[in-house]
């Protein structure tokens, strides 16, 4: 825990120049030494010649000393105990991990107790995020009752009350005939589905099967219950023509099945998380519950795929998929074990293994960060624009540490990183204009 | 010696050939002594050793406490269904407990895979595995091999084949892991729904009929079908289970003409096997597989917590 939280501080106002940059434009695929001068809170310009000749004269500065400056991360997935389960997580504590981690806005999910299917849940999430001035915070709306699968929730009103998009988080919806209604609903909103493709009748193993579940006598879930229902999902698309977008992609025979669909010109858009682009099931070791997820951690060459199909934009957006777990969760027996690990904070440095290995640039990797999920779900941050909120990340990418759960901002440390070396350290995060997290190792000497 | 002891037995995986074999020299000494009049001796004299069992069972039990007895320990059996576990305590809280009386070897069987390797972590005393879910039993892979190294006199060769329900069969894991260690050839035979995934992977062959399955065995090793393991529907009946995997004179036929017939009980008379092949004098070793299961848990107690404490070490 080597930075400082800036909790609390008035809206930014008047300008700052961040200058001596390595600027990271997604929408634009640049990347270029430049300058960013931020006016109450927005982005009013940026680029490379900008400020060129030195500092500007009478305004706030930062002297960005070479470090990379890109739109401020948008995740896509997030779980907080709150309400429900505040002990394993607040809305407070994960948006200090999330500023921690270089996030500037996130959505969180609808699973919790009470789940959100009710539009008062929506507004108590945005309150929330209004007292605690982290990162932005949006809330999906439940898109069924109860998440069960059944009946559809209210999403006009969840809508109306602030919901982005509508989901039933980790619960697929093994009923076609429900799915098939809430894509035709919602296309009354316009409204986004978000879904995880798992077949439910397959899906009641602890780990991916083979192998390795059979040699550790635990039963799996075949990896083909993923793509059954992502060919499934395809087709009501095609049915209904309603926006959907499958969550957590984790196997070879899905992504194939997507960049088909995609070719077809069907919307369909999909994410990933970092487990499943950085880890295999060999990371469920010796019973290690931190590597129980859902989807489970697949093979080898299943990971192989997800990245490629990040490389080639068959993958859209990388989420973080942050699910905090306490010990009492998480020091049992692997199949009593709750799924979930947390990644607020591992998001930006396990991602930026893409770069480090040459399969995705800095522009790229962003665009899946940030542009891109911030478009999905139509937010206001996750670009460089003219106007746009000064919603930025600056890291340094080649900064080494290792991750230790103990020194993890969130409030449980169950994360299936623990003890991987990274190579990328986020050294402030700016929402709105403000400051709102800080490495130590990066002390805003004002340039002159 | 040398070389570090194993703090614990939790699986056959990973064991050494050297290992076992140790074991089961030690186990051979202890066989003649449970023979004679005078079975007990002290070698475990002032330890205490705890059995607790989470799943039920008679027949481990009483042999793991049979064991311990005759070498002179002080043996405390954890009743689980009337202890605090079912009060909500954690298998975690529930060994930092047990740790705190100062046990010197915990015996535990866990309905869940991984358990006994969780604990482990937890205490300091050695822990041994008597069956943890669906993921190994090292004491019955080791006893059953004592009882074929008796017959046969080396497992080196010997081409074996476990039938029945593989797929929730720690029995079967553990075998497959000691019978190869060991030189041995190993066929799986069984429905396909009770065939776990990628279990070639584990080296055996796969059969999926009997007839093919038995072919020129030198063992032939029943599985008990876990009907209380299933969730859904893995075979349509027992007895159309009993008309093509159960064993039986008729299926026997093809089967080397001396070969041993084993179980590793409590048997299902009419489901995996016919009375007539369990009772079958000549070529059944079901009991002794039972009186095989003292000895080799004497020797592991013994070579964990006695005073011969190098016998397991070559693993570690």
């Amino acid at each position: 825990m080597s930075g400082k939280i800036v909790r609390g501080g008035a809206p930014h106002t008047g300008s700052t120049a961040f200058i001596n940059a390595r600027i990271v434009d997604p929408t634009a695929n640049a990347e270029y030494a430049g300058a960013i001068l931020i006016s109450d809170g927005k982005i009013a310009d940026f680029g490379p010649n900008l400020f060129a000749s030195g500092a500007p004269y009478g305004i706030e500065s930062v002297d960005c000393r070479g470090l990379y400056l890109a739109p401020g991360i948008v995740d896509a997935r997030v779980h907080t105990g709150e309400p429900g389960e505040e002990y394993k997580e607040t809305l407070e504590s994960a948006g200090v991990a999330a500023a921690v981690g270089g996030i500037t806005s996130m959505i969180v999910l609808p699973d919790n107790e009470p789940p959100f299917d009710d539009a008062s849940l929506i507004e108590f999430v945005a309150r929330r995020a209004r007292q605690i001035k982290l990162a932005n915070m949006y809330a999906y709306g439940a898109l069924t009752v109860g998440l069960e699968g059944k009946e559809l929730a209210e999403m006009g009103l969840l809508a109306e009350a602030g919901a982005v998009a509508f989901t039933d988080a980790d619960h697929a919806v093994g009923n076609a005939q429900v799915l098939r209604r809430a894509l035709y609903y919602a296309k009354a909103f316009d409204a986004l589905i978000v879904h995880l493709p798992q077949e439910p009748t397959l899906s009641g193993g602890h780990m991916t099967s083979g192998a390795m579940a059979t040699r550790l006598g635990l039963s799996g879930v075949p990896p083909l219950a993923e793509v059954m229902l992502v060919e499934r999902d395809i087709r009501l698309v095609e049915m209904t023509g309603g926006r959907l977008h499958l969550s957590k992609i984790s196997t070879a025979e899905s992504v194939k099945v997507i960049a088909a669909a995609k070719a077809r010109g069907l919307k369909i858009t999909c994410d990933t998380a970092p487990p499943y682009f950085a880890l295999n099931d060999l990371a469920v070791g010796d019973y290690r519950t931190f590597g129980k997820l859902v989807p489970p951690l697949r093979c080898e060459a299943d990971r192989v795929a997800v990245v490629e199909g990040l490389r080639s934009g068959t993958i859209d957006a990388i989420v973080s998929d942050h699910r905090p777990q306490d010990q009492d969760s998480k020091r049992v027996p692997f199949a009593q074990a709750e799924p979930g690990g947390v990644g607020l904070e591992t998001l930006l440095p396990v991602s930026l293994e893409l770069m480090h290995n040459g399969q995705l640039t800095l522009p790229q990797l962003f665009q899946r960060l940030s542009s891109a999920p911030a478009q999905l779900f139509n937010l206001p941050g996750g670009k460089l624009a003219k106007g746009a909120p000064a919603d930025l990340v600056l890291f340094d990418a080649d900064f080494a540490w290792q991750v230790d759960r103990d020194d993890l901002w969130s409030k449980t440390k169950n994360s299936p990183f623990d003890e991987r070396p990274v190579q990328g350290q986020v050294m402030a995060t700016i929402v709105g204009g403000r400051t709102i997290y800080r490495h130590d190792s990066f002390t805003p000497a004002a340039a002159t | 010696m040398g070389v570090p002891r194993l703090p614990h037995l939790l699986g056959i995986e990973g064991l050494a050939p050297e290992s076992i074999s140790g074991l089961l020299d030690l186990s051979e000494s202890y066989i003649d002594q449970n023979r004679s009049i005078d079975k007990r001796r002290d070698v475990l004299a002032g330890r205490t050793v705890i059995n607790l069992f989470f799943e039920n069972s008679t027949r481990t039990r009483t042999s793991f406490e049979v064991a311990a007895k005759r070498l002179g320990a002080d043996v405390i059996n954890m009743d689980v269904a009337t202890s605090s576990v079912r009060k909500g305590e954690t298998l975690l809280d529930t060994a930092m407990t047990l740790n705190a009386m100062r046990p010197d070897a915990i015996v535990v069987r866990h309905h869940e895979s991984g358990a006994v390797n969780l604990l482990a972590q937890k205490v300091n005393c050695a822990v041994i595995n008597g069956g943890d879910g669906q993921h190994e039993h090292p004491t019955q892979a080791l006893l059953d091999a004592l009882t074929i190294r008796r017959r046969r006199g080396s497992l080196e060769g010997l081409l074996v084949a476990i039938c029945g329900d593989i797929m929730h069969s720690r029995v079967a894991r553990s075998n497959i892991h000691l019978l190869q260690i060991m030189g041995a050839r190993v066929r799986v035979v069984g429905p396909p729904t009770l065939m776990p995934t990628d279990i070639d992977k584990l080296g055996v062959e796969v059969h999926y009929s009997m007839r093919s399955g038995l072919k020129d065995v030198d063992i032939v090793m029943m599985l008990r079908l876990q009907t209380e393991r299933m969730q859904g529907s893995f075979v349509p009946s027992v007895s159309e289970y009993f008309r093509f995997f159960g064993l039986d004179t008729e299926k026997l036929k093809v089967a080397k003409p001396d070969a041993l017939i084993m179980h590793p009980g409590p048997m299902n008379r009419g489901v995996e096997i016919d009375s007539e092949v369990a009772d079958d004098l000549d070529r059944s070793v079901i009991h002794e597989q039972v009186e095989m299961g003292v000895a080799v848990r004497m020797a592991c107690l013994d070579a964990l917590i006695g005073g011969r404490r190098n016998t397991l070490g070559a693993a570690a």
